[in-house]
């Protein structure tokens, strides 16, 4: 069915998929940005945004006949999706001012760099499997590298030199110190990411097997027979867990994390001089931090697209009769990891509208006095445990 | 010319141009983030070596954390650049003795230099595996070293930048 397809250089294929992808990723702000609006109402326990609706002549015509049908149209209102609209026309037709004291070249190139690292992450996260003609489990993925989730890291990194050169650019107080806040606090809880992952490989990479640090193995080794091959790794290594979150809470500059942004003492941090399109591609790279960060976290510790612990994805492929047809397969995985993923999208503004912010110094003392021992405690743990259980 | 060959040049380009920018741009902000774009070119020059380890290591501590800190501090300190100091007669002559024996250097090696035939160099690093079994056997003592030379490199800095009022605070 899918012949011609792989006929198509190698090249112009890579470039499909990769368009495919960011066009999945990009249009989820929007959503995301709703989403957070409603939610925050209904934990405040206020309706939110629920009166805009089109007019039913004029530009968004398409629109206004859907709100012009008596249930849906209503329910929809309701529900605020046609504020959605409202908002992206904003953001993309209002005018854009560059402030005379700001500098330039920088500050134009600070919201674009910010789309760098967020698009490009995802090409090393997989988000599916299914049987090919061999029999044979393979990633739905852009790349499935040896180096899978150092590469995730190495790029998310980069995210910090757009939230440091927006603050720099825009030439005023509120702005630098949220730039100086987001270099200091991204760097510090690197660390205890980076190292509150590594149990996790230090399990997957048995001795005696290939080394490597794929994110699809990894959901592979919790996927295996037996009750300890099944277990997702949130259950044998919660500690691990925990810190991962707490780290990607601060690396995506969430609340109770959000000290650069922080209006509250610095008006809108890095972002105070900016507006409409510029000001809305910051936020653009948030979601898509949040989807690709939580979709790490769904393939390091919650077993990814299986299921349930124990019950994985090639099983319910086979008790269900699917596991013969990849297209329908590869769906459901995405599914299955979509549907988790959109768990901790809900998980990150549940927490964002429950916790108060932390002070920056807090910050800084959870990071380096905090979670940073604690993740070097939980690693030599883990070490041992591992060590005792492979010369056993 | 391979597709290969067209993105080394361009990385060379790339690499060699913005490592210039580093040296020639008069604001100290600007010439780190030509620092951060040279990294890159570098990584992308050990992609097409097949060393993707190398390259990823290199954005990540390099470029992801290492250009982020010298921009906090340059920023934290408020330098602008300025103007610079002139040259010296001293600088001058030894800095066109040392570039002219780097382009002598690099001449003698293009033309006369014994490259290793591929078959002779052990492919190390290319997989996780040998690259960590080598630097866990063969390389220890050296990594080892390093490691322990900068400990004691941080140590310095926390000693010299640390202003120690009297005996009592040094306890």
């Amino acid at each position: 069915m899918f012949d011609f397809y792989f006929e198509l250089p190698l090249l112009l294929r890579l470039l499909l998929q990769g368009t495919a992808v960011s066009l999945v990723l990009l249009p989820r702000a929007p959503p995301c940005s709703m989403a957070e609006r409603k939610i925050s109402a209904w934990i405040q326990g206020r309706p939110g945004p629920n009166r805009t609706k089109p007019p039913i002549a004029g530009f968004l015509a398409p629109l206004g006949l859907v709100a012009s049908i008596p249930v849906l149209g209503t329910a929809l209102q309701k529900l605020g999706i046609y504020q959605l609209a409202a908002d992206g026309g904003k953001f993309t037709f209002k005018e854009d001012p560059i402030p005379g004291h700001v500098n330039k070249f920088y500050f134009v190139l600070a919201p674009i760099a910010s789309m760098i690292p967020a698009l490009t992450t995802v090409a090393f996260v997989p988000f599916g499997a299914y049987f090919d003609a061999a029999g044979k489990l393979v990633p739905v993925a852009l790349t499935n590298l040896d180096v899978g989730l150092l590469a995730v890291f190495a790029l998310g990194s980069l995210g910090v030199y757009s939230l440091i050169l927006a603050g720099w650019a825009s030439n005023s107080k509120y702005p630098f110190l949220g730039g100086v806040r987001a270099s200091a606090q991204l760097i510090s809880y690197e660390l205890s990411m980076t190292l509150s992952v590594l149990p996790v490989f230090l399990w997957v990479n048995a001795p005696g097997g290939q080394g490597t640090l794929s994110l699809f193995d990894v959901v592979q080794t919790q996927s295996q027979p037996g009750f300890w091959g099944g277990t997702w790794y949130a259950m044998t290594m919660p500690v691990s867990a925990f810190i991962f979150l707490v780290a990607l809470f601060a690396e995506t500059n969430r609340q109770p994390f959000d000290m650069p942004e922080s209006e509250a003492d610095l008006v809108g941090g890095f972002h105070t001089e900016y507006g409409a399109f510029k000001w809305s591609l910051f936020f653009v790279a948030e979601y898509a931090h949040m989807i690709v960060g939580s979709g790490i976290f769904c393939l390091l510790f919650l077993g990814g697209w299986n299921p349930l612990p124990w019950v994985s994805f090639a099983d319910l492929a086979h008790w269900l009769h699917f596991a013969d047809k990849p297209l329908l397969m590869g769906l459901i995985a995405i599914g299955l990891f979509l549907a988790k993923v959109g768990f901790f999208i809900f998980f990150f503004m549940w927490v964002r509208w429950t916790l108060p912010r932390f002070r920056y110094d807090q910050v800084m003392k959870l990071g380096w006095q905090k979670l940073l021992p604690l993740s070097i405690a939980n690693l030599i743990a883990y070490a041992l445990v591992i060590a005792w259980i492979e010369t056993r | 010319m391979s597709a290969s060959d067209l993105l080394f040049h361009l990385f060379a380009v790339f690499t060699v141009a913005c490592a210039l920018g580093v040296v020639f741009n008069k604001n100290a902000v600007a010439s780190a983030l030509c620092l951060l774009l040279s990294l890159v070119g570098v990584a992308g020059l050990f992609v097409l070596l097949d060393a993707f380890l190398l390259a990823v290591l290199l954005v990540l501590v390099y470029a992801g954390a290492v250009v982020a800190l010298f921009l906090f501090i340059i920023m934290l300190l408020d330098m602008q650049g300025g103007d610079r100091k002139k040259f010296t007669k001293a600088t001058v002559v030894s800095s066109t003795l040392a570039g002219g024996l780097l382009v002598t250097g690099l001449v003698s090696f293009a033309q006369r230099g014994q490259v290793a035939v591929a078959a002779d160099v052990p492919v190390v690093g290319s997989t996780l595996r040998s690259y960590a079994e080598q630097l866990f056997t063969v390389y220890l003592l050296p990594v080892q070293i390093v490691g322990f030379l900068l400990l004691i490199a941080m140590l310095g800095v926390i000693v010299l930048s640390k202003k120690f009022e009297g005996l009592d605070d040094i306890k």
